[in-house]
């Protein structure tokens, strides 16, 4: 516990907090960085991911692409995607751009399957007869994508989004052994160096960091709930299941 | 293909660590899930504890948690026990959800025929509750394996020797054969264990071998139900 107080004493340090220190300081720089990258990542992702997830959950085609591509992803080697990534742009682009450009592509591959398994996952988790209900009052496609189905999937869409900030931010952690900036930085410094206040340090920053937006991240999934539809932090009545009382037209009133 | 041939015992060498590396948390976390997944069952106060405490857990980065945990159990940075004991916390995280959804997946009347044609409550949850829970505790560990033999290679950070030894080395010297080489064997490494989880699972179950999760292509996991709470854990493998 003494080396816990020793890094708690590293990180509120205010010499470690002062403009221009050496590197890997000072933490506001290596914080800056880690959110920048991350959002970085996450909105390209997003872009790709969002679109792409509404079409699958919307039209039902590309189910299985979706099954199979986010379980596949999760076998590939994080650590060997952004070395590869950044092995191969380091062949093609200039010494300045090929680790940011390597790196926020990995960072981009590795947040797609969450978001987009959140959107469709969302969409498909929306009750067929809200749909049906829907369409009958006349909605184009469009207006029952953007004005039913999206509102109900919020949560399950910021879901999706929520965890690929933390697969991020994770990752960005790892990069910084690569090169990258980033609160990780003061990690492999300090593995280097062999200094325990840094690695430990850094270790309970990125800790806090994560724990802290993915508070967040819970709490917006929370605030974009539905009011009324049912309460999302219970598990059951599930969200696509209809209450016992009432009963759905293929069910045969006894 | 010319590093590849020329340095073929350093590549078994690193597989053969590689895999007794992600062995060990897989076992691990299927034998402590299975009574955690029964506690979380038992009162809402212990499936707050399990169910969030695993999330926690599992939102710690690799990186942070495999140098923190020397603080905890007193090892030094440079161990491979860290790498082993993180990889199990993953692991427990992702299964001990899944254990506690297996097991109240099975049917309220299955289990009261079970106490009426009197099983005792260990024999019960021996017998009948661990059987036919059984699929979605397979789909679990399949999920816990694909992502712990991806995040062994993280552990190069920490000195372990495995299949990221490829990735640090081929990165340093300029080799991309020998990255790509890693990455190859990693992904067959988790084709092969999934594969052998999928024939265990026919062999310990075999009245599920014509249906379900024993039949499902490569990683094609049952999708498990929306759970808006935390969709996460079935999508995302902590990096």
């Amino acid at each position: 516990m003494n080396l816990l107080l020793e890094a708690l004493r590293w990180i509120v340090d205010p010499t470690h907090w002062t403009p221009g220190g050496q590197s890997p300081l000072p933490i506001q720089d290596r914080l800056a960085e880690h959110l920048a990258y991350t959002a970085v990542a996450v909105l390209i992702a997003a872009v790709i991911a969002l679109p792409l997830g509404f079409f699958i959950g919307h039209t039902g085609r590309g189910r299985q692409f979706v099954i199979g591509f986010t379980g596949s992803m999760r076998a590939l080697p994080t650590l060997g995607l952004l070395f590869f990534l950044l092995m191969v742009f380091g062949y093609v682009l200039s010494y300045d751009w090929a680790p940011i450009i390597g790196s926020t592509i990995a960072f981009v591959i590795l947040a797609i399957p969450s978001i987009l398994a959140g959107a469709y996952s969302g969409l498909e988790s929306v009750d067929r007869v809200t749909i049906d209900a829907a369409r009958a009052n006349g909605m184009t496609e469009w207006q029952i994508l953007s004005q039913v189905e999206i509102p109900l999937a919020l949560p399950l869409i910021v879901g999706g989004i929520r965890a690929a900030v933390l697969q991020v931010i994770a990752t960005v952690t790892i990069a910084s052994y690569a090169g990258l900036g980033g609160l990780g930085r003061i990690i492999t410094s300090g593995i280097g160096l062999n200094d325990y206040d840094l690695i430990l340090g850094g270790a309970l920053l990125v800790t806090a960091l994560a724990l802290g937006i993915d508070g967040i991240m819970a709490l917006l999934q929370r605030a974009t709930a539905t009011k009324g539809l049912t309460d999302l932090r219970v598990s059951e009545p599930q969200a696509n299941q209809p209450t016992p009382n009432q009963p759905t037209p293929s069910q045969p009133n006894i | 293909m010319r590093w590849a041939t020329g340095n073929f015992d350093l590549i078994a060498e690193l597989t053969l660590n590689h895999v007794r590396l992600a062995i060990i948390p897989i076992i691990a976390s299927f034998v402590l899930s299975i009574p955690l997944g029964w506690l979380a069952n038992r009162s809402k106060v212990t499936r707050a504890i399990v169910i969030t405490g695993g999330s926690l857990l599992y939102t710690i980065p690799s990186l942070p948690l495999f140098v923190i945990l020397p603080l905890i159990i007193g090892t030094r940075v440079l161990d491979e026990t860290n790498l082993i004991v993180a990889l199990s916390i993953y692991g427990v995280a992702i299964m001990a959800r899944s254990a506690s959804d297996a097991l109240s997946s099975v049917a309220g009347p299955t289990v009261d025929a079970a106490d009426a044609i009197g099983f005792s409550p260990m024999s019960r949850f021996l017998r009948v509750e661990l059987p036919l829970a059984g699929p979605v505790l397979l789909a679990g560990i399949r999920v816990v394996s694909v992502s712990t033999i991806a995040l062994v290679s993280v552990g190069v950070i920490i000195g372990s020797a495995n299949l990221g030894y490829l990735f640090q080395n081929g990165k340093q010297r300029g080799i991309l054969e020998e990255v790509v080489v890693g990455i190859v064997i990693s992904l067959l490494l988790a084709l092969i264990f999934d594969l052998a989880l999928v024939a265990i699972g026919r062999l310990a179950m075999p009245w599920n071998a014509g249906s379900g999760a024993g039949r499902r292509l490569w990683l094609r996991v049952p999708a498990p139900t929306p759970e808006p709470a935390d969709a996460r854990a079935d999508t995302r493998s902590p990096a």
